[in-house]
């Protein structure tokens, strides 16, 4: 357990290190709250489904934590070419461990992240329900992150180097995001288009973190958003601990 | 120490390591010595659990390395070509870590960390992230972490690559030191005679996946009858260039760009 605290640790120690990292994170964010919110707000309203800002901003907060968590592949790619992940793979250690304690720093610096964005849109006037609320957003927050750490972990791990990554971001990531109801309501998009949602696992994380932030209705239900979520996040955790117990160099 | 028999490991139908054998005993240096992609990293990476061998056995003190890897990363430390330390994390950090994932006793951590880090004098710099530190102080961080946890053999792959004569100097008074202090087998692989000839006392030669001598150094001059090591060198291995990379191996296996960052 010592493995995984000092992995954790050093993660964190990275992070809080290179302030250019939370800064530079910050601005996708903000980018998509400025231009959506105030390009897509007012035509919200006008069709009467309520403040905007609101909508959206639950949308944001997660896509911070799925960007970071997907890119923290990036770091094992760059420890694999250059670094420190041969120190951890000559240590008499589980590798398991040593997946679980980089997925448990890589996601609680994409939860980190997503506190700071949440406390942006706070600042553009966006409002949760209670503190109640705010705790059991912290939930799906954290398995977000888990999923979306492992997954980008996997990812990197099948990935042969950082330009393959890259295809990956464009191909995966961003569809993922605009495809999951972070932006608009997936009840007024074509039947096609909501199945496709539906094969989103970001699509649940936006509805549960949206559902409980602001306490509106849920396209898939609590129940469900919490299952697809811990299972999926369970079966990348397990299949990352497979690949990573394998890595030959 | 280490005992190796007919060990064999193919990428498809190249044989980076090409059936070969070879002991080395306890607390001795020993160096291989062969040209660019000769196999001396590819046989660092089976002895050190890294890689799985084709074919052929492989003995680490006693134990084979596929089949009980956790026992064998205890008894070894390893210092890789390329850089691994943490270069965000200071020295002592990275010295620290390492304490935790070979479960070094708590009250043995610190002074471990301040004796190893005296002697290759980084001491004074211990609370400097390691991306402050020149290629030299990052080797002699490598080393240094290498012994931490009283490993009984070390494994040093290339350790001079790259590092100006008066660097290379030091870092070998260092290990010579460290073999004596500690009684620790050295396992060493170079392409600098001189090198292998001033710290070891057996060699092999390893060329194109094959051993083709071994002894001290002065009985692998008395048998090609040469003078220097370097003369005896080139007589075993020819004097054609080898093409000029880590990665006849690294190309076959990742087919991937190759590397940019040295140290």
């Amino acid at each position: 357990m010592n493995t995984v605290y000092a992995l954790w640790l050093r993660q964190l120690k990275r992070f809080v290190r290179s302030r250019a990292r939370v800064v530079a994170a910050l601005g996708q964010p903000l980018l998509f709250l400025v231009a959506f919110g105030f390009g897509f707000g007012r035509i919200y309203s006008q069709a009467g489904e309520g403040d905007y800002l609101q909508y959206v901003s639950p949308g944001i907060i997660g896509m911070t934590i799925m960007f970071i968590g997907v890119f923290s592949g990036i770091e094992l790619i760059w420890d694999r070419e250059f670094g420190f992940l041969k120190e951890t793979l000559v240590a008499p250690v589980p590798r398991s461990w040593i997946m679980l304690g980089r997925t448990a720093g890589g996601a609680t610096v994409a939860v980190v992240q997503g506190f700071v964005v949440a406390g942006v849109c706070m600042a553009f006037g966006f409002r949760v329900s209670g503190l109640a609320a705010a705790g059991y957003g912290l939930i799906f927050m954290i398995l977000s992150a888990i999923l979306f750490t492992a997954l980008g972990s996997g990812l990197a791990l099948v990935m042969p180097d950082f330009q393959a990554f890259q295809f990956i971001i464009q191909f995966l990531v961003m569809p993922m995001f605009f495809l999951s109801g972070a932006l608009v309501p997936l009840k007024s998009v074509p039947p096609a288009l909501q199945i496709v949602a539906s094969l989103d696992p970001f699509s649940y994380a936006v509805d549960g973190l949206r559902a409980v932030l602001v306490s509106s209705a849920t396209q898939y239900g609590l129940a469900t958003d919490l299952t697809v979520l811990s299972v999926l996040a369970a079966l990348l955790l397990a299949l990352g601990a497979r690949l990573f117990s394998r890595i030959q160099i | 120490m280490i005992r190796v028999r007919n060990l064999v490991k193919m990428y498809g139908d190249f044989a980076a390591v090409g059936d070969i054998s070879f002991e080395v005993q306890q607390g001795e240096i020993f160096a291989f010595l062969g040209p660019n992609g000769a196999g001396k990293t590819t046989t660092i990476k089976m002895l050190t659990t890294l890689l799985q061998p084709t074919s052929g056995t492989i003995e680490v003190d006693g134990l084979d390395p596929a089949a009980q890897p956790n026992e064998v990363r205890t008894r070894f430390g390893i210092v890789f070509q390329d850089a691994s330390t943490d270069d965000q994390l200071t020295a002592y950090e990275n010295m620290d870590l390492h304490c935790v994932l070979y479960n070094v006793a708590r009250n043995q951590r610190r002074g471990r960390i301040e004796k190893l880090l005296r002697l290759l004098e980084l001491w004074d710099r211990r609370d400097n992230q390691v991306k402050l530190f020149s290629g030299g102080m990052r080797r002699r961080l490598e080393i240094a972490r290498s012994f931490l946890h009283t490993p009984k053999i070390i494994f040093l792959d290339e350790p001079t690559l790259g590092l100006d004569p008066q660097t290379r100097n030091h870092l070998w008074t260092h290990v010579q030191e460290l073999n004596q202090q500690e009684r620790v087998t050295v396992f060493l692989t170079t392409h600098y005679m001189e090198e292998a000839a001033r710290v070891a006392q057996r060699i092999a030669i390893i060329d194109q996946g094959k051993i083709v001598a071994q002894g001290t150094p002065a009985e692998l001059q008395a048998n090609t009858r040469t003078g220097t090591l370097e003369q005896a060198f080139l007589a075993l291995t020819g004097s054609t260039m080898r093409e000029e990379s880590v990665s006849t191996v690294d190309r076959v296996r990742f087919n991937r760009t190759k590397r940019t960052k040295r140290l």
